[in-house]
């Protein structure tokens, strides 16, 4: 990966002020490194990794990893059916896998119910859909890399020569 | 008569004691007076030694350390610095605090000199004193000391010529051919080197050249080194000395009475960090380098003028615009701005004028600290 998008992986807050003094370039290359991953979709959007049990809410949403057997279509293999399924807004992502099921999609709902009826009226009567096995999400550690529990802050010395 | 040895009583305190005091009790502040990584030791590391505890080794090692460890530290050292040591031409210390003190109390003799190019990290001068020898600093106000300046320095009693490079506190290196230049006014005079390369691995634009690779050295060279700065081992204290059997015959010594060994966990920490630490090892150093770029930019924007450091984590600006001297600028920024820098004149001869600053720190504290000293020596 390139040195500007590893950084703003890390941290988008990043400014091209700061990066291009970190990696010894000029803010203008930065500016335009970035505009044009942006434009070519290297860089897909912004956003926030939020711990959502942190979040006062109304109620808690559930979340499910849904594995779904397929049957591939000639000529289309997989995509034609990942698509009919990733426009669903239920889903917020959609994996194809190796192993003993082909895709695997993660389904936001607001409640079990919800993503019940997801699955029964939506998902499974799609037309090559198999079979699907529903996983209910208990709780999160970590995420895109992120520890989601900070531990404790470590304690350094303010001197040490 | 007192109750204590002359040679400890007659050293004194660090003289700004109180500075660090107020430091080391200070809240809310940004320190950039810590001399290590920001980084936890790698897990996997960490893991390694889990395992090493659950199979109950908790044994004392040989004096020498883990034969596998020696034999690893061996092949880095030859892969990373070309320089060729056996296995049994390694000795794993506790640190290499330890093995600046062994090195050092293996050579001297009551009244010789040691050749010191400061400012330099401080525990060469007390342990050399120690050792009942003297130290001579020398210095060079480029703080890239030359084979010249060093030649100036020697006398029928010099025995050991003492380098740090990549320097704690400036950051800077020598060039190889002063090395080499250097190699030779250790030949002539018959002297040894001490060549402490804890920041060797930390060199960013160039190869780092060990004294050690220079041709016929190996005999007079005591290359000390470790795993704190690069490996992110601070707290595991371990380091190690490869030099030539005969030396290593009577410093063995020492390290047999005074330590046994190091520590076994510690040691299978360290071969895991060269087995399988590399990669890790890198991207700790890239993030070292950025931080490197963007403070010697933002340094010399604000009037802390600097020549750029060329390894280690730190930086050692000028303080020149502030008119203050380094101990009055670090107590002022401190008190004022709650940031804490390391008054240059601690580490020797030539320092006065400067500020240690250790740029491992979370970028976003750095880029503060940056800001919080430009209203400090705006508000003068």
């Amino acid at each position: 990966m390139n040195e500007i998008a590893e950084l703003l992986q890390k941290d988008a807050r990043l400014t091209p002020e700061d990066i291009a003094s970190m990696l010894n370039k000029t803010v203008a290359e930065v500016r335009d490194k970035i505009r044009q991953m942006e434009d070519d979709g290297t860089i897909v959007k912004y956003c926030a990794i939020i711990n959502e049990e942190k979040l006062t809410k109304q109620k808690d949403k559930v979340v499910a990893f849904i594995e779904i057997q397929v049957q591939p279509e000639r000529e289309k293999g997989f995509d034609a059916l990942a698509e009919r399924i990733y426009q669903f807004p239920q889903v917020t992502s959609l994996y194809l896998m190796s192993g003993r099921y082909d895709l695997l999609a993660v389904v936001e709902g607001d409640n079990l119910k919800d993503v019940a009826f997801f699955v029964s009226d939506k998902l499974s009567t799609l037309d090559n859909v198999k079979s699907t096995t529903t996983h209910f999400l208990l709780k999160k550690y970590k995420e895109n890399g992120t520890m989601l529990y900070k531990q404790s802050k470590l304690e350094r010395l303010n001197v040490a020569l | 008569m007192s109750r204590f040895n002359n040679r400890i009583e007659q050293m004194p305190p660090s003289g700004i004691r109180k500075f660090f005091d107020l430091v080391l009790d200070a809240k809310d502040i940004i320190s950039l007076g810590v001399g290590e990584p920001d980084f936890v030791t790698p897990w996997h590391v960490r893991e390694r030694v889990f395992f090493s505890l659950e199979q109950g080794r908790t044994s004392y090692t040989s004096n020498w350390g883990l034969m596998e460890l020696r034999r690893e530290t061996a092949k880095y050292l030859k892969d990373r610095f070309a320089v060729s040591y056996d296995a049994e031409q390694i000795m794993i210390t506790v640190g290499v605090s330890e093995a600046v003190d062994i090195a050092l109390r293996t050579i001297l003799n009551e009244g010789d000199e040691v050749i010191l190019p400061e400012p330099t990290y401080v525990c060469y001068r007390p342990l050399a004193e120690l050792a009942g020898a003297k130290a001579v600093a020398v210095s060079n106000p480029s703080f890239k000391i030359t084979a010249d300046d060093i030649e100036k320095a020697v006398t029928p009693r010099s025995r050991v010529i003492i380098l740090s490079y990549p320097s704690n506190p400036t950051g800077y290196t020598i060039a190889r051919a002063e090395i080499e230049k250097i190699a030779e006014i250790a030949r002539k005079h018959d002297l040894w080197i001490i060549s402490d390369e804890i920041y060797a691995e930390l060199t960013y634009e160039k190869e780092h050249y060990s004294i050690a690779a220079a041709p016929g050295m190996k005999d007079r060279v005591i290359l000390l080194n470790g795993f704190s700065k690069a490996f992110a081992m601070t707290g595991w204290r371990l380091g190690y000395i490869a030099a030539s059997d005969d030396f290593l015959e009577q410093a063995v010594k020492i390290h047999q009475y005074a330590a046994l060994c190091a520590p076994i966990m510690a040691q299978y920490a360290a071969l895991e960090s060269l087995q399988r630490g590399m990669g890790e090892m890198e991207e700790m150093k890239k993030s070292y380098w950025r931080r490197r770029n963007y403070m010697f930019e933002a340094l010399n924007k604000i009037g802390m003028t600097v020549e750029r450091p060329e390894g280690a984590f730190y930086i050692f600006p000028s303080i020149e615009c502030s008119k203050l001297s380094s101990e009055e600028f670090a107590l002022g920024l401190l008190e004022k701005q709650r940031v804490a820098v390391i008054p240059g004149n601690v580490f020797g001869l030539g320092g006065e004028g400067r500020v240690r600053i250790c740029y491992a720190i979370d970028f976003e504290l750095l880029k503060e600290s940056v800001a919080r000293m430009e209203r400090f020596i705006k508000s003068l």
